[in-house]
């Protein structure tokens, strides 16, 4: 036995019993604390609980404009009054919610479920109930603050977009935050913050949004401020400039009046994207406000998918603008001899199937393959080079990859090679494959900005432009595969054929007087015979033209792809010809000007002063 | 052994003080959260009490003797889980206090830590032979002591860290302190506080501010200021009668903070009124005066140490929360026993009162 277990039963009862008068002591003590806060000062701290009535009201910080490249306002925010519901008397609230319904049009349930919707949050935050009040509205609650205190008002900023759909599908749209978002967040958002959803908003967002404030204020039994104990300012987000030029854009937007289609166009030596269109699109204005269920439900389900970009979501045959990659691949390889030529008699017959041309071209070289783009010739030099060779100069020209656009949910597109096809397909790549793929049909599919990009590239001489919306962004990433001045002049020669020779595909028909002109005409066949079987009728073949000047080194490019459109030298050709000739008029105006002032560089035109349906000057 | 500890050996009354005290705690519980969105927390509550007891009952099976032979195995169990806690503990509300069991609940261990100090300080205080402490002892017991005080503060929780001491101070005054070391013992911690406040910039930086608003309340109208404000305003709200159950303003509409935990007494004061207080604040002092009442019966000296550490212990809570919530204390975060909404807390609280159970139960078994 332990020496400690020594049964020691020597109490110390002295001791302990001091221990209990000292507790009773501090226990009187307490009560006595108690006693002068609740007897002697009771009516003191009853005063202070009956106007302990904290509120804290929100103030909204205003999201950053964004700025065309001459300083011209795209979007931007202005002041209106949303409505709060206070919800730290619920007796008073629920005898208030049918003078609500009949005074705001809000349905009783949809108050109820708003009122659930924020159960957790402390009583003293009041919850928004009409995020932008019509002047009826806000003369309602201030002609009813007598009986209805359980409403105020609260200055909001809201999006604005006075240009409307222009440009809508770059831009994208503002909503209130996501549940998922909202925890990921990590207590920066709180129900109903404003963040952007889509396009270069969502892109931006951190830029864009503000830090909101606060206002702490003591209010009244009748919810009237009394003072205010803290004022935490909103702190505005900063605005952004983008390299969209509104002169451009307006020409490309009223080209696509009535068309379904995307177009893109770049200053092709930085990637500095001009104009961007996607049609059909929408209003951002729609989603300023909280976008009604049923308008967001069309939108969505709109078999012609107005919310997506096109320009860098529509992932589809490239038609013959793919002959360029074929071109390149025929003389950068040397697989086959650069003075190829092939005799077109309307159609040729490959392993046991006819594919047809457009008619019959006679005897073709590459020259002459490009400028009337000859299916049979290049069929021939598919057929020669094989799959996995025209493969790698597609994916080396950035074609099948990503090009790095500074706007949320670029698509791939897709090269195919016999490794894609034992990957995805599970098994051998067909040669006749490759046939349909020479032409750019089959399974080989680009967006308009790759194709954008790869044809700038192959103009430059290899350098893969980094497209970019951002003025002034740093860390672009621009691509390099370098082509041999030889395929460069060979190529460009072909497509300013294209433009300027008699037998182009455009028949002259776009040429541009002083400019250098050149590009590339494709009609695609439309495959999906699901989307046509959806719509209830036949589709036309899609139209495109990726179009650029200079010759050499170009300063501007242009894709244009119009849906449904027929052929790309009449409907596509024409849209990026006019883009092309506006972006010549005004640097020639502008030098003109700097000339006529006595050699001072040009000054940049008056901001536009931004109002709705301003785009058509 | 010729007699059992039996059943009927068990203190009903003390049991039945705090059922009365667990009922108000739930009661109040219900009130504070019931129209909010963490409607439901009285069960989970019930809950633990329920487990508490069934903890209860079990440690009161295992003679404190056989407890009191683990002590220097429990102490160092407890300062391995300490440490343990500090390398890879869960961080919550900006401190590790937190163990996860299983990814299911997790555990408090500073509360067990409370337990295995009653347990080693019963042992130590019970070995020594006189009823005279030397100086030797004295320091021996403050190593002891300060050892997971220091790890605890580290967590950093500074109101379970001074939880500690007073099993330590209440050990020695019973042991029988010399008035000399008793006095020297008091001037140094009238030394050692002012230096502490000098030192103040080493605490983290909300302690230094809950020490900064205790004492210039008016100052800081959003942080500890605030909250200690808004509790008296609740406190002095309900006056003698008190505005009803479910019925305080403070309490309901959420400026009373943690309403249904730490400054469950400020929601209770409010809806129930200095009578509501009064029963509670009794019902308190009857707990104490009846653990006392165990410690005077108590067979040995090595019980009577037991009995006197938890009451120590459950005594230190009482009036550190109290005086908080009316204001003579700072923000502390210490609960109040039995009442606070809280899983750990409420099963040490049971595994305590096990332990004077246990003393109670065997105190005619020779």
């Amino acid at each position: 036995m332990a020496p400690w277990r020594v049964s020691d039963t020597k109490i110390p009862q002295g001791r302990l019993a001091l221990v209990s008068y000292l507790s009773v002591a501090l226990i009187v003590t307490l009560l006595v604390g108690f006693w002068k806060l609740q007897v002697v000062q009771s009516g003191h701290f009853a005063d202070l609980a009956e106007r302990n009535r904290i509120r804290y009201i929100p103030i909204i910080a205003p999201r950053g404009a964004m700025l065309d490249r001459e300083g011209r306002v795209l979007v931007d925010s202005y002041p209106s009054f949303s409505i709060l519901l206070l919800r730290d008397e619920p007796k008073l609230l629920e005898k208030s919610l049918s003078q609500i319904e009949e005074g705001l049009g809000i349905t009783k349930e949809d108050l109820q479920q708003q009122l659930e919707a924020a159960k957790l949050e402390p009583k003293f935050q009041p919850i928004v109930i009409k995020p932008a009040a019509s002047q009826g509205d806000i003369a309602f609650v201030e002609s009813h603050r007598a009986d209805l205190p359980v409403l105020e008002l609260m200055m909001v900023q809201r999006r604005r977009y006075p240009h409307n759909d222009m440009l809508a599908s770059a831009i994208g749209y503002v909503g209130e935050v996501s549940v998922q978002d909202m925890e990921k967040s990590d207590g920066h958002y709180r129900p109903g913050d404003i963040v952007g959803k889509a396009g270069l908003e969502h892109e931006y967002n951190e830029t864009l949004e503000g830090t909101d404030g606060m206002r702490r204020v003591v209010v009244n039994s009748v919810g009237k401020a009394m003072r205010t104990l803290e004022d935490v300012e909103a702190l505005p987000g900063k605005p952004i400039q983008l390299t969209i030029d509104y002169d451009l854009q307006a020409i490309a937007e009223t080209d696509f009046a009535n068309k379904e289609g995307a177009l893109i166009a770049m200053d092709a030596r930085t990637g500095e994207v001009l104009a961007m269109v996607s049609r059909p699109t929408f209003d951002p204005n729609d989603f300023a406000v909280r976008i009604p269920a049923s308008e967001w439900a069309r939108l969505n389900t709109d078999p012609q998918t107005p919310l997506l970009n096109r320009a860098i979501q529509a992932q589809l045959a490239p038609g013959s603008v793919f002959k360029v990659v074929m071109a390149t691949a025929m003389l950068e390889s040397k697989a086959i001899p650069a003075n190829y030529t092939v005799y077109c008699p309307g159609y040729a017959t490959f392993y046991g199937r006819i594919f047809h041309c457009d008619h019959s071209h006679g005897e073709v070289d590459l020259h002459k393959g490009i400028v009337a783009s000859c299916d049979v010739y290049f069929y021939n030099v598919g057929k020669l080079l094989g799959i996995d060779r025209i493969s790698a100069y597609a994916t080396g020209l950035g074609l099948g990859q990503r090009t790095g656009i500074d706007l949320p949910g670029e698509e791939p597109g897709l090269v195919p090679s016999e490794e894609w096809s034992e990957r995805v397909n599970h098994h051998k790549w067909y040669p006749g494959s490759t046939i349909s793929v020479a032409i750019g049909q089959g399974a080989v599919t680009a967006t308009p900005v790759q194709l954008a990009r790869m044809i700038a590239a192959i103009a430059n001489g290899g350098t893969l432009i980094q497209p970019h919306f951002l003025k002034n962004a740093t860390d672009l990433k621009s691509g390099s595969f370098p082509l041999s001045e030889d395929t460069v002049e060979q190529v460009t020669d072909g497509m300013w054929g294209v433009v300027n020779e008699p037998d182009g595909t455009t028949s002259g028909q776009v040429k541009l007087q002083n400019i250098d002109f050149s590009g590339k005409t494709g009609t695609a066949q439309v495959e999906s015979f699901d989307l046509q079987h959806k719509l209830g009728k036949k589709l036309k073949e899609n139209g495109w033209f990726v179009g650029f000047a200079p010759r050499r080194n170009p300063e501007i490019i242009v894709a244009a792809l119009v849906q449904s459109g027929g052929w790309g030298s009449t409907s596509a050709a024409p849209i990026v010809r006019d883009v092309v000739k506006a972006y010549y008029d005004k640097k020639n105006m502008h030098m003109q000007q700097a000339t006529a002032e006595n050699g001072t560089p040009p000054v940049a035109p008056r901001p536009l002063v931004a109002t709705v349906g301003a785009q058509h000057q | 052994m010729k007699d059992r500890p039996r059943v009927h050996d068990f203190d009903w009354t003390l049991l039945a003080i705090v059922a009365a005290i667990s009922g108000f705690g739930v009661a109040e519980i219900y009130s504070s959260t019931h129209a909010s969105g963490m409607a439901g927390m009285q069960y989970r509550q019930l809950m633990w009490i329920a487990a508490g007891i069934a903890g209860m009952f079990l440690i009161s099976r295992i003679d404190y003797h056989t407890l009191l032979d683990q002590a220097p195995v429990l102490y160092a169990v407890g300062i391995a889980t300490l440490l343990i806690v500090l390398a890879i503990g869960q961080s919550r509300f900006g401190a590790k206090r937190w163990i996860a069991l299983g990814g299911g609940p997790s555990l408090q261990v500073s509360e067990l830590m409370k337990l295995i100090i009653i347990v080693v300080l019963a042992r130590f205080f019970s070995e020594v032979r006189t009823d005279r402490l030397t100086l030797r002892d004295l320091v021996k017991v403050s190593l002891l002591t300060l050892i997971p005080v220091g790890l605890i503060l580290k967590q950093p929780d500074l109101g379970t860290a001074m939880v500690l001491i007073p099993v330590a101070v209440v050990g020695a005054f019973l042991a029988g302190i010399q008035w000399k070391h008793a006095a020297v013992g008091a001037v140094l911690i009238a030394i050692l506080v002012p230096v502490g406040w000098h030192m103040r910039n080493h605490l983290k930086p909300y302690q230094q501010q809950r020490i900064e608003t205790f004492l210039h309340p008016e100052e800081d109208q959003r942080g500890a200021g605030y909250q200690i404000l808004q509790s008296q305003i609740a406190v002095g709200a309900g006056g003698f009668w008190g505005k009803g159950f479910g019925k305080g303003s403070q309490n309901q509409l959420g400026f009373v903070p943690v309403r249904y935990s730490d400054f469950i007494l400020a929601a209770l004061a409010e809806e129930q009124g200095f009578i509501g207080v009064c029963v509670v604040m009794l019902l308190y002092l009857g707990l104490i005066l009846r653990l006392v009442d165990n410690a005077q019966k108590a067979k040995d000296k090595a019980g009577m140490f037991v009995v006197m550490g938890v009451t120590a212990i459950l005594g230190f809570h009482v009036l550190v929360n109290a005086s908080m919530v009316i204001g003579y204390m700072p923000v502390t975060g210490i609960p109040l026993p039995l009442m606070s909404y809280g899983g750990s807390a409420t099963a040490f609280v049971f595994l305590a009162l096990g332990l004077v159970m246990n003393v109670r139960m065997r105190r005619f078994v020779n």
